[in-house]
């Protein structure tokens, strides 16, 4: 354990940020305590340190390690706080004990690798990483990006790449140093590996905020990527895809400058390899470019993607129907021609096999698939509605919670909205069950709005759609939904607009009379309305009317004079004669009784 | 003479009547003038008077009759546009009753068809239950596979926790522990252990620890190799006596990467002789049996029948391929394990 003076400047670097990093873990792993131990307060410039621990190689997958620390912790931390306490399951000695110094025992980095490889370690990635910046290791990992060993190049990158991928701040350092040139110029040179971790680094950095991808694409790294979709080996065309993903979502510039590098018709041949991985990443990509602009979709298509996109549908990978959904979907949200073309890739009906999956996500997004082709024309709905799509998303919407199911009740509400032909295709294929149900569940305020907005869509056409949404007596969920303080502006604005569509349609009485009790003068005067049109010609109708009391709700409210709903307050008066309505109107018992004080009994 | 004289003295006086005579005559000669002009332009006004009123009276009779003229002309033509307007109402109201029937026809027929749609509705609550059915057993197929599947891996790991543990098998001094001598039968496990081969003493090889770096890439199955085949040399080693060179250079050249010529890269032979190669390969592959295709049926008569190895041997029925084949032979086994 002698200090052995005569290092290399490898050596040198390499112990170096092997003790740095043995101390952060240190540090880190008493969680921010700072104890400040000897040792600790210098940790470079020495060598000592380096003797114990063996193995360069090692260390620097310390280093790694380290930055695979971070994405356990965050995991652990989302699978819930069990990580800083002791449950850990086959943790070995993660934590060195802290009675023990820091840099004495030999198997320190073993521990620490250790730690990486297997554990939920208990590594606070926000103070961790802060405390790294703070130290710059950005620039003490820069030149061992240079470094002559090819491993400790690839693993350098590899830490860079980890560490940029949680934090942006670290993400903004490593653009700052100037790191970014220096990958995208050995990107073209170096073997496989060297590929995969310069393309992860670039994915890190350009996942946090437009910005930073920005500043990825002026160095180059787009021409880069592109020659690094043509390469062999999958997992280097994964992680170029990849990247190229994560630039194109932030905005629609970017993704031009994505399709302006010629990456689309790359990607298209990426999706036929045989690799799930990579077709997964590949059409995820597809996905985030088109989704911007329909000029955007249109470059995508004109590579001839859609056949490929749809013939993956069929793939029993779930992730990777996922994205093929969503990327269809991004497609044909745009404009009729492309949601023409995408159905004439003959979707349906296997995209109808999506809606049964075990998935949810597969389900959502299938379920968006079929909304963004069915808003777009009367056609286009009819020809869903031909292929059975509704029932498919019908059932969806009744086998799944939250918000899996918005997108299966947008698009009912879209397919009624065209004609009422096509609302009574869904009234038929009893659709409107399933979207009470919906109303009544569901916590969140947005999806109730949209079946409430669904519902208004499906009973405005005419008395008989109306009559069908009425018999299931959602008028009054709808109602309360209205009335309820606590519903969200846009709820309360659906809600309100749903029943108004629905009452000025509406002839079936029954469902009319539970909402004279309770209803706003901005309601009443609708369902007054209704009454007013059908009481005249049903005599049956009025009886009903009288004995239910809804004569008598009528006679209590109170309307200005010349006012519209005092129009229908008198037509429903003269269905009746005189002395009904009198006995109902209110105080009649009173003018009873003061007539009969009144009264002189004749002797 | 007395006249005479009376003559002279009025003749004096004479000259002065007869200047006073023409003198007054001259004095009223313009009035009288005055008079005769106006008689006579009174009476040539009368003249001229009636004969404007004539005149007019004749101008109004043209006019008169040429004014009477027009408006009948006018009333006739009004009669007619009335009349003329009467015909189109009546025409407009006769047609507006066939297109009434017409559109009601066509519209109740063609575009809102009560029954089509009645039937479309129809058609449409069929092919749900259609969809719905065949998505149903679709769902149950995938349940089933994904629940064969899972049973399969099950069954699978059983065997193999099985093989790792022959050694717990009973013998016939020691019953194991799946074969307590208390149970009436031995357990389910000790029969699987009974069939199972014991799994072999594999050497695990150590698997280098920092490969478990990139295994978080999706598509990295297997540890990627670094092209470097040996470690490398421990820290702190001495620097090597003698004539050696530096260890980095050592390392740079060994590590240098391979780029061949393009005369390297590029295979021997050229795309023709590849070709050739090529099909000759495909021959020998292809090739089933050397003899010549004879072109007719004649060219077969006179052919013996050969007998197979089964029927010409004299000894009896061949046993190898129906008792017994070269590979497997149970019988022979020591043991019965699978």
């Amino acid at each position: 354990m002698a200090v052995r003076a005569d290092l290399s400047p490898a050596r040198l670097k390499i112990s170096f940020l092997q003790t740095y990093l043995c101390s952060e873990t240190e540090r880190s792993a008493r969680r921010g305590h700072s104890v400040g131990t000897p040792r600790e307060d210098t940790p470079r410039g020495h060598p000592a340190a380096a003797v114990r621990c063996g193995g360069t190689r090692r260390l620097l997958s310390a280093g790694a390690v380290i930055g695979a620390a971070a994405p356990r912790y965050r995991r652990a931390r989302a699978v819930g706080g069990r990580q800083l306490r002791g449950d850990r399951r086959g943790t070995p000695p993660a934590v060195p004990p802290p009675r023990a110094p820091a840099l004495r025992s030999p198997t320190n980095t073993f521990t620490v690798h250790r730690a990486g490889e297997k554990s939920r370690v208990p590594a606070p990635s926000g103070r961790f990483s802060r405390g790294i910046k703070g130290e710059g290791v950005i620039s003490l990992l820069r030149p061992l990006l240079l470094d002559v060993v090819p491993t400790i190049q690839q693993t350098a990158a590899l830490a860079l790449g980890r560490l940029a991928y949680f934090n942006d701040d670290l993400a903004e350092a490593v653009v700052k140093e100037d790191i970014l040139p220096q990958l995208v110029c050995s990107l073209s040179e170096q073997n496989r590996f060297y590929k995969k971790a310069a393309a992860f680094v670039l994915r890190a950095v350009g996942k946090h905020s437009p910005q930073l991808a920005q500043a990825i694409v002026e160095c180059g790294a787009l021409e880069a990527l592109v020659i690094c979709l043509e390469d062999f080996d999958p997992g280097v065309k994964e992680g170029a895809a990849w990247a190229l993903g994560y630039i194109a979502r932030h905005n629609s510039e970017l993704s031009q400058a994505v399709v302006d590098a010629g990456a689309v018709p790359l990607l298209v041949l990426c999706i036929q390899e045989p690799e799930i991985a990579l077709k997964r990443i590949a059409a995820s990509t597809l996905s985030d470019i088109s989704k911007h602009s329909p000029e955007l979709a249109q470059t995508v298509v004109d590579a001839g993607a859609i056949a490929y996109l749809a013939q993956m549908i069929l793939n029993p990978d779930a992730k990777l129907k996922c994205q093929v959904l969503s990327a269809l979907s991004q497609i044909a949200k745009h404009s009729v021609d492309l949601a023409e073309l995408v159905v004439e890739a003959e979707i349906f009906p296997v995209v109808l096999t999506c809606m049964k999956d075990s998935d949810e996500y597969v389900k959502k997004n299938g379920a968006t698939l079929i909304r963004e082709i069915a808003k777009h024309s009367p056609e286009l709905s009819q020809f869903i509605v031909n292929a059975g799509g509704v029932a498919a998303v019908i059932d969806c919407i009744g086998s799944c919670k939250g918000t899996v199911r918005l997108p299966g009740i947008m698009m009912l509400g879209y397919v009624a909205a065209h004609s009422e032909n096509l609302s009574m295709a869904v009234i038929v294929s009893k659709g409107i069950p399933p979207l009470c149900t919906c109303l009544l569940e569901e916590h969140e305020d947005h999806i109730k709005a949209a079946a409430a907005w669904a519902l208004g869509q499906i009973g405005r056409h005419t008395p008989e759609h109306a009559r069908a949404v009425a018999e299931t007596n959602v008028l009054g969920t709808l109602l309360s939904m209205y009335m309820d303080i606590r519903s969200s502006e846009d709820l309360q604005l659906k809600a309100k607009r749903a029943l108004k569509n629905i009452l000025q349609k509406c002839t079936y009485l029954p469902a009319l009379e539970p909402l004279l009790h309770d209803a706003p003068p901005n309601i009443m005067k609708h369902i007054v309305g209704q009454f007013s049109k059908v009481l005249p010609h049903d005599s049956k109708a009025r009886r009903l009317f009288v004995t239910s009391g809804g004569l008598k709700k009528v006679q209590e409210i109170k309307a200005e004079p010349g006012s519209l709903l005092q129009e229908y307050i008198n037509t429903i008066n003269n269905c009746y004669p005189e002395e009904v309505v009198r006995y109902y109107s209110p105080g009649y018992s009173e003018m009873l009784l003061e007539r009969v004080e009144n009264y002189q009994p004749v002797l | 003479m007395a006249a005479l004289v009376r003559l002279e003295t009025r003749l004096s006086r004479l000259r002065e009547e007869y200047f006073l005579k023409n003198r007054s005559v001259d004095e009223d000669r313009k009035i009288v003038y005055k008079a005769a002009v106006k008689i006579q332009s009174w009476f040539r006004g009368c003249r001229v008077r009636a004969y404007l009123r004539y005149l007019n009276k004749m101008a109004i009779s043209i006019q008169k009759w040429w004014r009477g003229y027009q408006s009948r002309r006018y009333f006739r033509k009004m009669i007619k546009t009335a009349y003329f307007i009467m015909k189109m109402n009546f025409y407009n109201e006769m047609a507006v009753r066939i297109q009434k029937r017409w559109r009601g026809y066509y519209v109740r027929k063609y575009t809102h068809n009560y029954y089509a749609l009645k039937k479309y509705l129809e058609a449409i609550s069929l092919n749900n239950e259609i969809v719905r059915n065949e998505l149903q057993e679709y769902a149950e197929m995938n349940e089933k596979k994904k629940k064969k599947k899972d049973l399969e891996k099950k069954e699978k790991e059983k065997k193999y926790k099985a093989r790792k543990m022959h050694y717990l098998l009973s013998t016939e001094q020691i019953a194991g522990i799946y074969n307590s001598p208390f149970r009436k039968f031995p357990d389910p496990m000790e029969l699987l252990l009974r069939q199972s081969k014991p799994l072999s003493h594999r050497q695990q090889q150590p698997k280098s620890p920092f490969t478990y770096d990139l295994y978080d890439w999706p598509t990295c199955k297997r540890p990627p190799a670094f092209p470097t085949g040996e470690p490398l040399p421990p820290i702190g080693r001495q620097k090597p006596q003698g004539p050696f060179r530096d260890a980095a250079e050592v390392l740079r050249q060994r590590y240098k990467p391979l780029e061949p010529t393009l005369r390297v890269a590029a295979s021997i032979s050229s795309p023709l002789e590849k070709a050739r190669e090529e099909m000759k390969r495909e021959e020998w592959r292809k090739c089933i049996h050397d003899n010549e295709f004879l072109p007719f049926s004649s060219y077969h008569k006179n052919e013996k029948y050969e007998l197979s190895i089964h029927a010409s041997e004299k000894i009896g029925k061949e046993t190898y391929g129906i008792k017994h084949f070269r590979e497997v032979q149970p019988n022979k086994w020591i043991a019965g394990k699978v």
